[in-house]
């Protein structure tokens, strides 16, 4: 069992030329912050390295930072450009009873993440799920379509914080 | 009339108006769709056990709409799901009926704001008989909603469609 701490210092001695980051501010718990380039190689590595044995991914989650330049377009509604979208991992060692949170950020005009579907098979529809609905592109994924909205669904990633709902959806009226 | 009134003395013969007879046989057997959607259909399926027993109302599920009745739509209708419905109602024979159970397929309910994947109402793709509302309805909410579709096959005429 080892803390974010020791998981991290293992990391970096591993992976000394590949930026990685510990942040600690977080209330809950530590995350360390990868390259999304890099995130297969490195997941390899936590999975199959004896001394940390994270043999299952929990939950891979997207997030909309919003932290890019707000405006807002003509009829008043949110515009975002610029800033990042996220990729959370939860690992968790069942083995070794340890857990851990990467994470990865990309460019919100060109989200690409590289997929970790070849380290923990899990992540297939967590992958697909970030896909719908915040638009991140998971490089090398084997099958990536929306898994819950329509698949000729044309409207944009509605979980992102500058989405606007449609008017009409094959003619059923969308709003209230 | 003697001959005739010995005949129907003699066998077991009941007069009855086509109409009344029609819509006897149509209320005493609704066969619903074998379909639920969400919350919804967890109360749908205590009313079809035995506790609350919907089969005594001639209530089955059946499971083609081929042969089916009517529906009830048991909950969020999604812009992905609202499409399948309208086919399903679409190969349902006439006559056929929908309740609408429940606040989700009456108006949107608790999506009605910020479901961007929600139909907010299914009277939005196909007509609804009877809405029951809650959230979700109890059986006895679900019941009573199926004997006012009953009044109302009740008074339908072969000559006008009402329902």
């Amino acid at each position: 069992m080892k803390n974010p701490e020791e998981i991290f210092k293992l990391l970096k001695k591993e992976f000394s030329e590949i930026i990685l980051d510990l942040d600690k501010e977080t209330p809950t718990e530590s995350i360390i912050l990868v390259d999304p380039m890099q995130i297969t190689k490195i997941g390899k590595f936590l999975r199959e390295n004896e001394e940390l044995k994270f043999d299952s991914l929990m939950v891979l989650s997207g997030v909309d930072d919003a932290n890019g330049t707000k405006t807002k377009d003509e009829d008043g509604s949110d515009m975002i450009s610029g800033g990042t979208l996220s990729v959370y991992y939860h690992l968790h060692s069942t083995v070794l009873k340890h857990k851990i949170t990467l994470k990865v950020s990309t460019q919100r005009e060109n989200p690409q993440v590289e997929s970790v579907y070849n380290v923990w098979r899990t992540s297939d529809w967590h992958e697909r799920e970030a896909f719908d609905l915040f638009g991140i592109i998971f490089l090398n994924h084997p099958d990536l379509r929306r898994i819950l909205m329509p698949y000729d669904w044309e409207a944009g990633y509605p979980l992102r914080k500058d989405y606007k709902n449609p008017e009409f959806y094959k003619g059923m009226k969308v709003p209230y | 009339m003697g001959l005739l009134d010995k005949e129907f003395s003699d066998g077991n013969i009941v007069i009855a108006k086509v109409d009344d007879l029609m819509n006897w046989a149509r209320l005493s057997s609704i066969w619903q769709l074998g379909f639920g959607l969400a919350c919804c259909a967890i109360e749908m399926m205590a009313t079809s056990a035995s506790h609350y027993d919907f089969d005594r109302f001639g209530v089955i599920p059946r499971n083609t709409p081929r042969q089916a009745d009517a529906i009830i739509i048991s909950g969020t209708v999604t812009l992905k799901m609202a499409t399948r419905i309208k086919r399903l109602y679409e190969q349902m024979p006439d006559p056929k009926y929908i309740i609408s159970m429940g606040s989700c397929a009456n108006c949107g309910g608790p999506y009605w704001e910020h479901g961007y994947h929600v139909l907010k109402g299914i009277d939005r793709v196909i007509p609804v008989d009877v809405y029951v509302p809650g959230c979700p309805p109890r059986p006895e909410a679900l019941l009573e909603g199926l004997l006012k579709l009953q009044e109302k096959i009740r008074n339908e005429s072969l000559r006008k469609k009402i329902a």
